[in-house]
C-alpha cells in the first residue's frame, strides 16, 4: 500500500468520522499528527525497527517509569533520566504528544486527550506509510514479541508469529520467546519463518561444543547497498528464565564474538553493519565502546524509548546506540546516507504509535479479529474495577505489582510477598474495568507457579541482595536489565551506590526488625527452578480470585522502599 | 552445529571421551599423575595455593586472557578458558578464590604445545577465578570476576 500524506490525511478524517471519541484538545493533536508522521525521507537505507511489543495486538496505556536509576558512569545520562529532565534533555515541549509518549508526567490526564498507544492494526499503517516513502527499507523486530498476552500464551505464540509475517518483519532476535522451549523456538524458525523472517543471534551457542544455534547474521542487499544484521540475543536467559526451558543453549555478551561476526560480515561485503540487540540499554552503550565497525546497534530489552541515539566513541570510530521503548509504543526509523561503502551520515526518529492518529489497517484489524475470537469470552471475563491508576514499569513497586504483591499476601495467608521485576504489563486509568486479559497482561508466561515458602530473614536479606545488584552493579556486563523485586509486607532501605550486600538495610515486618535467624511466610510466583514447577496454582487464577472477591479496587498505596543517596540523581522523580 | 563431529564422539560414546584420546596416544595416563600436586589442591586460600607451586606472588600480565561469563549459566558447570600469549608456557592453573578448595586445575603443557586450555568449574557463589601461568620459569597471572545469581526476576 502506498500513500502519501493527503491520502493519509484523508484516512484520519474518515476514521474521526467514523466514530471516534474525540477530547477538544485532540483536534491539536490530529494537526500534530500530520507533522509527526509525514517525515520527509534521507539517504539510500533505511531501517524500520521495533522491539519488546510483549504480544500487544490491540492498542494500549503504558506508564513510562518515574524512577529508572543510574549508577556509576550511568549516573544521569540516557536512558537514566526520567519526567521533566528527559523532556529538557531531548528538547521536547512540555505536555506535547511527545511529552507523554515518553515520559510519566500527567500520564492519567494525558492519556485521557491522546487515547492508547500502539496496536499491530494501527503499527501496520504507520510501517506501510514508511515503507511507501522510503523503498526497501527492511522492518527489524528486536524480540519480547512472542510473550505477554493471554492468547500468546494459549497459542504457543502462533498468533504473534502469525502477526509478525503478516506485518513484514523481515529479521529478528530473541529473549522471551525462548520461554516457550528450544523446540517451539526451532520449529518456529523452520518451519513459520522459512523464506520470510531470519532469525539471528550471534551468542547463542549449544552448551556442548559452542556450535552456533541460529545464524550470526544476514546480509541483505538494499537499493543496492550491503548491510549486515547481526543478531544478540538476550545475554541472561537461561538466568534470568528457566534454565530447563533451553538446556542445551548458552547464550553469554561474547565481545570477542562480536567482532569476529563484524569483521566477518565487512569481509562479505557489507557497507553497513547494524547491531540487532537484546542486551539492554547500558550493556548496548558499553559493548558499543568495545566492539569496533558496527555503525548502529538497535536496542531493547529495558523498554527504553529514545527519542535520539546516543553517540559512542570507541577505537575503530563510531556507533549509534538507540532504544525503542515497549508494548508497540514506538517504531524506530534510521535513515543512513551511504556512500562510497560507506555511512556518510543519518537521521533517526522514534515515532510514537498513537492509535487514534493512523487509522487501522483493514487487513491486521481483520487478522487480529480472527485470531481474538476462540478465547473472547475468557478474556473479557470482568473481574474487577479499579479507582487508581494502576502501571508496572519503574524500578520499584508500581501499583499493578502492589496489587499482585496485595493479593498474594491475602490468598495465599503470607506475612510477605515477592513479585518478579519484569517491564512489561500495559497499565489502566483510573474507572477502567479490570478483565482477565489486563490481568493477563501482567503474568502471562509459561512459568506462572506460585509459592509459599518458609524462609529465613537471612534468605529474603540475601535475595534482595542479589536482584538489587543484578540492577545496580555499576558494570553493565553484570547487570540483568529487570527491575527490582517488588515486596509486599516487608519494608527496607535500598542505597543503590552501595557495594553487593551492602545495599539493603533496616528491613522490617509490621514495626519489627527482620530477624537473620528467624523463618518468615513468604509468598512469590515465577520460580526458575526445575524443582519449582507445578508448586502452586498459577498467578493469575490467585490474582483473579481475590479481585473478584474485592470488586472494587481502591487506590494502591506503594510500598517503596526508602532510596539513600538519590537526591539529585536525575533518575528518580518521586 | 557440526553433526559429524557429535555423531563421530557419539559413536565412540562407549569407550568415553578420554579413553578415545588415550587410546588415539593423545593422553598418556601418566602425564596426569605426574601433575598432581596434593598441597596445591588442597589449600584453603590464595597465599597458600601460591606457595603450594612455589610462585611467590606472581605478576598480573595482559598476555594471559581468561574466558569465563560474567554471569554464570549454572554454577555447578562453568566453562573456563585460559589463553597465554607468553613464550614457553609450561603450566596453566586455574583457582577459584571464594571455593572451600581454590586450585580447580593444574595443566602441565609439553614443550611446544599451545598455551589455550579450556575447562568447567564449579563455583557456590560469586568469586574472582585467577589463571596463574608458569613461562620460562616465572609465575604470572590474570583475574576475572564471575557472578553466581539467584536467577529469575529479569526483562
Amino acid at each position: 500500500m502506498s500513500m502519501n500524506r493527503r491520502e493519509f490525511m484523508q484516512m484520519l478524517a474518515v476514521a474521526a468520522a467514523g466514530g471516534m471519541t474525540l477530547h477538544s484538545n485532540f483536534a491539536r493533536a490530529e494537526q500534530a499528527a500530520g507533522a509527526l508522521y509525514d517525515l520527509p525521507p534521507f539517504g539510500n537505507l533505511s531501517l524500520l525497527h521495533m522491539t519488546d511489543c510483549h504480544a500487544q495486538l490491540l492498542p494500549i496505556h503504558f506508564r513510562e517509569p518515574n524512577v529508572n536509576i543510574g549508577v556509576g558512569s550511568m549516573r544521569g545520562i540516557a536512558p537514566h533520566i526520567v519526567g521533566e529532565g528527559f523532556l529538557k534533555h531531548f528538547g521536547i515541549r512540555p505536555g506535547s504528544l511527545e511529552a507523554h509518549a515518553f515520559t510519566h508526567l500527567d500520564f492519567v490526564e494525558a492519556a485521557k486527550i491522546y487515547g492508547k498507544c500502539g496496536g499491530f492494526a494501527h503499527l501496520a499503517t504507520l510501517v506501510k506509510k514508511m515503507k511507501a516513502s522510503r523503498p526497501g527499507a527492511l522492518l527489524l523486530d528486536g524480540g519480547d514479541t512472542w510473550q505477554g498476552s493471554g492468547t500468546a500464551l494459549w497459542t504457543k505464540a502462533q498468533d504473534m508469529v502469525d502477526a509478525c509475517k503478516l506485518l513484514g518483519v523481515d529479521v529478528m532476535t530473541l529473549h522471551w520467546e525462548s520461554s516457550y522451549g528450544a523446540d517451539r523456538v526451532k520449529e518456529i524458525e523452520e518451519k513459520d519463518f522459512a523464506g520470510k523472517i531470519d532469525i539471528v543471534a550471534q551468542n547463542v551457542k549449544t552448551t556442548d561444543f559452542e556450535d552456533p544455534v541460529f545464524k550470526p547474521y544476514v546480509i541483505k542487499n538494499i537499493n543496492g547497498v550491503p548491510v549486515a544484521i547481526i543478531g544478540q540475543a538476550f545475554p541472561y536467559t537461561p538466568i534470568a528464565n528457566p534454565r530447563w526451558q533451553t538446556p542445551d543453549w548458552s547464550f553469554g555478551i561474547r565481545d570477542e564474538d562480536m567482532q569476529q561476526a563484524v569483521d566477518a560480515a565487512r569481509g562479505e561485503g557489507a557497507q553497513v553493519v547494524v547491531v540487532l540487540s537484546h542486551n539492554g540499554m547500558d550493556v548496548d552503550l558499553k559493548m558499543a565502546s568495545r566492539v569496533t565497525g558496527i555503525d548502529a546497534i538497535f536496542g531493547g530489552h529495558t523498554h527504553d524509548g529514545m527519542p535520539a541515539p546516543t553517540i559512542v566513541d570507541n577505537a575503530g570510530g563510531r556507533t549509534l546506540v538507540t532504544n525503542a521503548g515497549s508494548n508497540g509504543k514506538f517504531l524506530g526509523v534510521m535513515d543512513f546516507d551511504v556512500k562510497n561503502g560507506k555511512v556518510a551520515d543519518f537521521r533517526y526518529k522514534l515515532l510514537p504509535v498513537f492509535s487514534r492518529l493512523l487509522p487501522a489497517d483493514p487487513e491486521m484489524a481483520a487478522f487480529i479479529d480472527r485470531t481474538r475470537a476462540p478465547f473472547l469470552e475468557k478474556l473479557t471475563e470482568k473481574l474487577a474495577v479499579t479507582e487508581g491508576l494502576l502501571y508496572r514499569r519503574g524500578n520499584f513497586n508500581g501499583s499493578w505489582d502492589q496489587l499482585i504483591v496485595d493479593a498474594l499476601i491475602a490468598e495465599k495467608d503470607a506475612e510477605i510477598a515477592f513479585s518478579p521485576g519484569f517491564r512489561w504489563g500495559t497499565s489502566l486509568l483510573p474507572g477502567d474495568t479490570i478483565t482477565m486479559e489486563h490481568l493477563l497482561d501482567q503474568t502471562a508466561i509459561t512459568y506462572p507457579w506460585t509459592t509459599l515458602t518458609e524462609m529465613s530473614g537471612e534468605m529474603i536479606k540475601t535475595i534482595l541482595e542479589d536482584v538489587a545488584d543484578n540492577l545496580f552493579n555499576p558494570d553493565p556486563y553484570y547487570q540483568q536489565g529487570g527491575d527490582m523485586v517488588r515486596v509486599g509486607g516487608l519494608q527496607y532501605t535500598c542505597d543503590p551506590n552501595a557495594a553487593m550486600g551492602r545495599r539493603i538495610d533496616n528491613m522490617m515486618l509490621k514495626g519489627k526488625p527482620i530477624e537473620a535467624g528467624k523463618t518468615y511466610k513468604v509468598a512469590g510466583w515465577a520460580p526458575v527452578s526445575e524443582q519449582a514447577r507445578d508448586s502452586g496454582p498459577p498467578i493469575w487464577d490467585v490474582v483473579a480470585s481475590y479481585l473478584r472477591g474485592q470488586k472494587v479496587i481502591s487506590q494502591r498505596s506503594l510500598n517503596l522502599p526508602t532510596l539513600k543517596g538519590m537526591d539529585s540523581n536525575p533518575g528518580v522523580a518521586i | 552445529m557440526n553433526p559429524q563431529r557429535r555423531d563421530t564422539l557419539k559413536a565412540g560414546g562407549g569407550l568415553g571421551v578420554l579413553g578415545l584420546f588415550a587410546a588415539a596416544g593423545l593422553i598418556k595416563p601418566e602425564m596426569a599423575q605426574a601433575a598432581w600436586n596434593k598441597t596445591a589442591f588442597e589449600a584453603k586460600n590464595m597465599e597458600a595455593a601460591f606457595a603450594a607451586f612455589s610462585a611467590g606472588k606472581p605478576a598480573e600480565s595482559a598476555d594471559v586472557v581468561i574466558t569465563a561469563p560474567d554471569i554464570a549459566e549454572n554454577g555447578a558447570v562453568v566453562p573456563v578458558g585460559v589463553v597465554s600469549k607468553l613464550p614457553a608456557t609450561e603450566q596453566i592453573v586455574i583457582m577459584i578464590e571464594k571455593n572451600p578448595n581454590m586450585v580447580a586445575a593444574s595443566f602441565t603443557l609439553p614443550e611446544g604445545t599451545v598455551a589455550d586450555v579450556q575447562t568447567r568449574v564449579k563455583m557456590g557463589q560469586t568469586s574472582d577465578v585467577y589463571a596463574m601461568v608458569k613461562a620460562d620459569g616465572k609465575f604470572y597471572m590474570a583475574r576475572k570476576e564471575v557472578k553466581v545469581t539467584l536467577g529469575g526476576c529479569g526483562g
